[in-house]
């Protein structure tokens, strides 16, 4: 059945981990991990609480392929009500805690409470205990990984942590899982670290054995594999330069958000892409991509593992940093990069392992300071405020003080740590803030991709490349090309790629699959292993369910249509240069029509015939 | 022709697909611990490198077993745990040099590399080709290539 039909409930307040069965009815409605997990939240707390109240919960879930053969089969997602957006938060990693998680026996684990003193989960197999984790407790993510190895001695525990900026509040704070996965975005680490929950350690030998059937499930995985391996993005534009391989193309197509998205082409995009990231250094005739990199089971391995130039100002005299550790990824070297117009890669990969070591998402926190920048150079930031740095766009000195602040909560860091948002509302200007619903902006200009405006105005955590990525159709012509620059046929495109990924979050496989497979592909595999009749279009419809669950829970929240909008920035400052160069991106051209394919009312609520046909 | 495992750590990507194809294989579970081969990570070198017995002519385990369980298998080179035969003293764990050999505490028994009947699924399931399956008597030819072209250019 692929699920181990487990779940394990740690209630941090009284102290008790205890095992329950998985809801078997909600499995078919929900299929797993994202879906699955966010149906149980749903259920459990009240949306509209504090979201670093005790009252929240965080839940750590996989997907029925998790811990399989099937290829990219080691996902997990946390999820939790955000403290960044207040709205239902679903962050997705790889790395290989997920799949030790199942191995354990477990679909997921619920954290509910608070613990009255830092503590981290200890869970071998079916053991599961609470250990006092006082000399974790200001330790970044990375000392916090080794020391636990040691205390255990046990160099195969998986372990996922938060860092600094988590117990300081940070309010875009990541788990980091395996020194340099994340589960990233929305703050989820901020959650974790307010129930005084340092780290989870896993080890789990029991394996994943219950598949439905076995004989199926090696052949229709083996094909797709060759799939992935036949395709141009997925068999060789990604291992070679992993998702880096965008900075030029989105660049040219004049998408790349720059300076706070003043811009949409930055003129150092050479400098910080997949292309400059392997060329040999004069230094020490060293590429800063040392090799790619897998997560568990992943035969794509896109991951980039990096050095930085041991000379370079920011790590001259710290031999800690002189080790290859986790390198940009495209999200990462736009945000740290070409939204503050810095193009000195080296500087880049450096900010980059400091949001890996202290857990914090490069992409809210390099669009924080993009806005901070913007204020500085209007005069309303001046250095007393900032002790003294000048935060000037391209000053690569200012992002490796910003970031080290704050990823160790000091300082100006302090600042930065409250998001974009609030940082803007607070120093008077919130118009400059690159945000939807609290969350910053990813790496894809909505003014020269029409769809991503939509996609960003009513994704269900703010603004977020993945919950539908139609950069794949309107840029690279995945499944099929569309213009960009039109609106047409948006609003279908954005359900359609909303409901598909819901499904393939929910799977325990990862999105970038989807390059050369498209749900076809994935449903053979889902179905050998999983009892259901899982078919494409029943995935669809457990997707779409997904997405409306969301909504609901952000209703309840509070969310109404209102907030399903852009910045004005994105809505009236016109496109300076490249293709899209005097347009702005036409939401109210494709938000009714997206309402109305949705079976949602005016009010941006599903009618009740939806919540019926999808039985919400 | 006997064959051997090849590995090229430079190739592999650290995806564990060998140690899920084998522990399949072997246990009829996906289970990473449960697989006869392992893929070392060295974080701070950002290298991978698999690991799995190298099926040893004069195999300390062997040598050491007291009760013979482990017996050669001429005709593909493998060295092979008699599960019925195995007491599970461990004593061979203790006399392999290279660690390829351990004790499972689920069966009591011992458990190796024993090239899966001629057909290794780690080398298989290898998406890169890190893990390959070779004439036993050639596994330098690739490394021979490398250097003779090299050679080509003047040992530029």
């Amino acid at each position: 059945m692929a699920w181990t039909e487990k779940v394990l409930r740690v209630n941090l307040t009284t102290g008790l981990c205890q095992s329950e069965p998985l809801n078997m009815e909600w499995v078919q409605q929900y299929l797993g991990q994202r879906g699955l997990a966010s149906k149980y939240l749903l259920e459990e707390i009240d949306p509209a609480c504090d979201a670093l109240s005790s009252e929240n919960k965080l839940i750590m879930a996989t997907g029925p392929l998790t811990g399989t053969m099937a290829a990219t089969g080691g996902r997990y997602s946390v999820i939790t009500k955000s403290p960044l957006t207040h709205t239902i938060a679903c962050s997705n990693s790889g790395g290989f805690i997920g799949a030790e998680i199942k191995n354990a026996g477990w679909d997921m684990v619920i954290f509910e409470g608070r613990a009255e003193k830092p503590v981290y989960l200890y869970l071998e197999n079916d053991q599961a205990q609470l250990l006092d984790a006082a000399d974790l407790w200001g330790k970044s993510a990375w000392e916090t990984d080794e020391l636990i190895h040691k205390k255990h001695q046990d160099p195969l525990l998986r372990i996922a942590c938060v860092g600094r900026s988590a117990e300081k509040g940070c309010l875009y704070s990541a788990i980091i899982n395996d020194l340099h996965r994340a589960a990233g975005r929305s703050g989820v680490g901020t959650v974790m670290a307010s129930k005084n929950l340092k780290a989870v350690a896993v080890r789990g030998t029991k394996g994943v054995g219950n598949i439905k059937d076995f004989p199926a499930f090696m052949q229709t995985t083996q094909e797709a594999k060759a799939v992935l391996a036949a395709d141009g993005v997925t068999g060789e534009g990604l291992p070679a330069y992993g998702t880096q391989v965008l900075m030029n193309v989105i660049n040219e197509i004049g998408a790349m958000p720059t300076r706070n998205m003043r811009e949409v082409q930055f003129e150092g995009a050479e400098n910080i892409s997949a292309e400059a990231m392997l060329k040999l250094r004069s230094s020490d005739n060293k590429a800063n991509l040392t090799t790619n990199a897998a997560c568990f089971g992943c035969t794509i391995a896109c991951g980039r593992i990096s050095t930085v130039d041991k000379g370079h100002f920011s790590i001259k005299n710290k031999p800690e940093y002189w080790g290859a550790s986790g390198g940009l990824e495209y999200e990462a070297a736009w945000a740290l990069g070409s939204d503050i117009g810095v193009d000195d890669l080296d500087a880049l990969t450096y900010a980059n392992f400091i949001c890996n070591e202290d857990g914090i998402d490069p992409i809210s926190f390099g669009s924080t300071l993009a806005a901070a920048m913007e204020l500085y150079q209007m005069g309303v930031i001046s250095d007393q405020d900032t002790g003294g740095i000048a935060l000037k766009f391209g000053s690569a000195e200012a992002l490796v003080k910003m970031v080290e602040l704050t990823a160790k909560g000091e300082g100006f860091g302090l600042e930065l740590a409250l998001g974009s948002k609030r940082f803007c509302e607070k120093y008077g200007h919130p118009d400059l803030s690159m945000t939807v619903k609290g969350q910053e902006f990813p790496a894809y200009d909505p003014r020269a991709i029409q769809g991503m405006g939509l996609t960003y105005a009513t994704s269900n955590r703010g603004a977020c490349h993945l919950r539908s990525y139609t950069v794949s159709s309107e840029v690279l012509g995945v499944p099929e090309k569309t213009d960009p620059l039109e609106t047409e046929g948006k609003p279908a495109l954005v359900k359609a790629f909303q409901d598909v990924s819901a499904a393939i979050d929910s799977s325990g496989l990862c999105a970038f699959t989807t390059f050369a497979w498209t749900l076809d592909n994935i449903a053979p595999q889902i179905d050998a292993a999983c009892q259901g009749g899982w078919t494409t279009d029943k995935l669809l419809e457990v997707g779409e369910r997904i997405w409306n669950m969301e909504r609901q829970f952000n209703l309840q929240a509070g969310f109404t249509a209102k907030d399903d909008t852009l910045p004005k920035r994105m809505l009236t400052e016109a496109a300076k240069t490249g293709p899209a160069k005097g347009r702005v991106n036409d939401l109210n051209k494709m938000l009714p029509e997206y309402y109305q394919l949705r079976g949602w009312d005016e009010e941006g609520e599903p009618t009740a015939a939806t919540l019926a046909r999808l039985s919400l | 022709m006997q064959k051997s495992l090849n590995i090229d750590a430079h190739k592999c990507t650290g995806c564990l697909q060998c140690e899920l194809a084998c522990s399949y294989e072997k246990e009829g579970v996906f289970n990473p611990s449960r697989s006869r081969i392992k893929v070392f990570t060295f974080h701070d070198l950002g290298r991978f490198s698999p690991y799995t017995c190298t099926q040893c002519s004069e195999a300390w385990c062997l040598h050491a077993c007291p009760v013979e369980a482990i017996v050669d298998n001429q005709v593909i080179g493998a060295k092979e745990v008699l599960n019925d035969v195995c007491v599970g003293c461990k004593v061979c764990t203790i006399a392999c040099p290279f660690g390829t050999i351990n004790y499972n505490t689920d069966t009591g028994k011992v458990a190796k590399c024993d090239l899966c009947d001629g057909d290794p699924a780690c080398a298989k399931a290898c998406p890169t080709a890190a893990i390959t399956y070779v004439d036993a008597e050639q596994t330098g030819l690739s490394k021979m290539q490398k250097y003779a072209q090299l050679n080509l250019n003047g040992g530029e």
